[in-house]
């Protein structure tokens, strides 16, 4: 009876561990051995035959030059999108949270860049930015600044600058829902007992807003790094990496590492290390964290 | 008295400067698709010279040739078929995976829960490597069940959290009189269960439905036919094919767009409750 019991209630986690076991454990085993292993994809893959040791490993590690440069030209965007991109949000989260007339429209406005996908963002924004029938040109060129059009998205110089920007405006309304969920969990007592106290605005967001929101601000930088890390469609209908390796990122170079070189193995020691990176990056984050906590 | 109204007028001016902002921000929100959906109206000559947002002279046919020569038609028919089939297989699958881990006890129960929130904390960047290895193995490349079967993995173990944490609150009371009644456990589940968790099913089913139309990467790995690719990864090809094509790509970027607002208007409030117990989760 009591087997028969279990057995029945197996079956309805079957399906879910079915699907997750081969569609997410077997991958995540299959990345650490294809990561030790010379492969073009094509071949049959024999595991002895093609095993190399950790020579991807020393080759993305000391040589790859690229996969450096576009690990920290993801690091640039990310570092603009928790300055800009989430100042920004608690601006409007804290503008919001005030009774402001209007303010659910608000907010249903800023949340629409989110739900977007990244090919659509990419794809108008590339034609705004673009150098000859760029909207962004045409404008400056109406109001006499000339000077300033240029090729955005084809200039080394502007390139990663706009990208990061584009990604800020597909993002922050994210970063301002959850801010504005926090804001207002605070009790309202408290910021009228500090009016009363003689508290200026500033000393009341000093001195109230700051510290209990910091756990909200630890979630969203969390959250912030470990997606713009990651982020890559948006390069891809924006730039696809270039122009030369200005744009790469990551993701686009384990793409590139795989679709473009058909080099399998390779692609995958650079998903491992980059995902250590990733690990490392949100443990430090959390350790600092804790750490202001007790401060 | 006068000091009150000296406080209202500062409060107005306050007031007035903080919706200055904040509608500068909107319509910088708003601009970009505004400018999306005039330019699909501009005929291709016009479109490098009229630079009105609102074209004077509208040309409706762009959506017809994009849904018809564009091949967005198809795609969007897909994208329509993906969303359906893997939102129903992720709410199916994992309410029942969700109601077992709340509500039925059998050995090992911890360690499979556990395993599927772990893979949420885990970041697994490039992952689509050994799924596509995996893929051709199982020759479900350029199939649809195959991607279906990778999405409905994707939805997973969000769902599963989610809807878990709603069946812990379930009174046990009710799941006793069903049995009582002489309901199965599969009854309980689809009788009891799934009705109760109706507003933790509603975020699943609008998140992932976002999610799933919005994906490209996968799509763009799995697929290469063309009568099997979803919109997102049809955009790209066109874009890479018809380059200046300008108002027939905005007419079909504006049909990717159209169900995602529309859906996301009447479903605003459910959207931003999934975001804060999303980011909660993770």
């Amino acid at each position: 009876m009591r087997i028969r019991s279990n057995l029945e209630n197996y079956l309805f986690v079957l399906p879910a561990v079915l699907i997750f076991s081969v569609f997410y454990i077997y991958p995540f085993y299959k990345v650490f051995t294809l990561s030790l292993c010379q492969w073009d994809g094509i071949a049959n893959f024999n595991f002895s035959q093609n095993f190399i040791g950790l020579r991807n490993f020393k080759e993305l590690i000391f040589q790859d030059k690229v996969w450096w440069q576009a690990i920290k030209q993801a690091g640039y965007i990310t570092l603009i999108a928790l300055i800009f991109q989430n100042a920004l949000a608690l601006v409007l989260a804290m503008a919001c949270d005030r009774d402001i007339k209007g303010g659910n429209i608000y907010r249903v406005i800023f949340y629409l860049p989110p739900v977007l996908s990244e090919v659509v963002v990419g794809l108008v924004w590339r034609w705004i930015y673009d150098g000859n029938y760029g909207l962004l040109n045409y404008w400056l060129n109406s109001l006499g600044w000339s000077h300033l059009t240029m090729d955005w998205l084809s200039n080394p110089r502007t390139a990663l600058i706009c990208v990061a920007i584009i990604h800020c405006w597909k993002g922050f309304g994210w970063g301002f829902i959850i801010f504005l969920a926090g804001l207002q969990t605070i009790p309202r007592q408290l910021y009228e007992a500090a009016r009363v106290d003689g508290a200026n605005s500033w000393q009341i967001f000093k001195k109230v807003t700051i510290p209990l929101m910091i756990p909200v601000f630890i979630l969203v930088s969390i959250l912030t790094v470990l997606g713009t890390m990651q982020v890559f469609v948006l390069i891809l209908s924006m730039t696809g990496g270039g122009p030369g390796y200005h744009t790469e990122v990551p993701v686009t170079r384990i793409l590139a590492s795989m679709v473009g070189s058909s080099r399998f193995g390779y692609a995958c020691s650079q998903g491992i290390i980059f995902g250590v990176i990733l690990l490392a990056v949100s443990f430090i984050q959390i350790r600092i964290s804790k750490h202001m906590n007790k401060a | 008295m006068r000091e009150g109204t000296r406080y209202k007028i500062e409060r107005f001016f306050k007031d007035s400067l903080i919706h200055l902002f904040l509608i500068i921000v909107a319509v910088t929100c708003i601009f970009p698709l505004l400018w999306m959906v005039g330019s699909s109206l501009k005929t291709q000559q016009a479109v490098f010279s009229d630079m009105s947002i609102i074209p004077k002279h509208p040309v409706w046919t762009n959506f017809y040739d994009a849904w018809t020569k564009g091949g967005f038609g198809v795609y969007f028919l897909n994208s329509i078929f993906y969303t359906v089939t893997v939102v129903s297989g992720i709410v199916i699958v994992s309410s029942l995976a969700a109601f077992a881990f709340s509500r039925l006890k059998f050995p090992g129960k911890n360690v499979l829960f556990y395993m599927f929130l772990g893979a949420m904390m885990i970041p697994l960047p490039g992952s689509f490597v050994p799924l596509y290895v995996l893929m051709t193995k199982l020759h479900l490349v350029n199939t649809r069940i195959g991607y279906i079967l990778c999405m409905i993995n994707v939805g997973l173990s969000f769902s599963i959290y989610l809807l878990k944490t709603f069946f812990d609150k379930m009174p046990p009371a009710l799941e006793d009189a069903a049995r009582i009644d002489g309901c199965s456990k599969l009854g309980i589940w689809w009788n009891v269960a799934l009705p109760l968790a109706r507003p933790a099913i509603a975020v699943i089913v609008i998140f992932n439905s976002l999610n799933v139309w919005n994906e490209y990467i996968l799509a763009t790995l799995i697929f290469s036919s063309k009568s099997l690719m979803p919109l997102q990864r049809g955009l790209m090809i066109f874009q890479g094919t018809h380059i200046t094509q300008y108002p027939l790509l905005m007419a079909g970027m504006t049909i990717t767009v159209l169900p995602i607002i529309l859906v996301y208007l009447l479903m605003q409030k459910h959207i931003i409750k999934g975001i804060t117990a999303g980011a909660i989760v993770g």
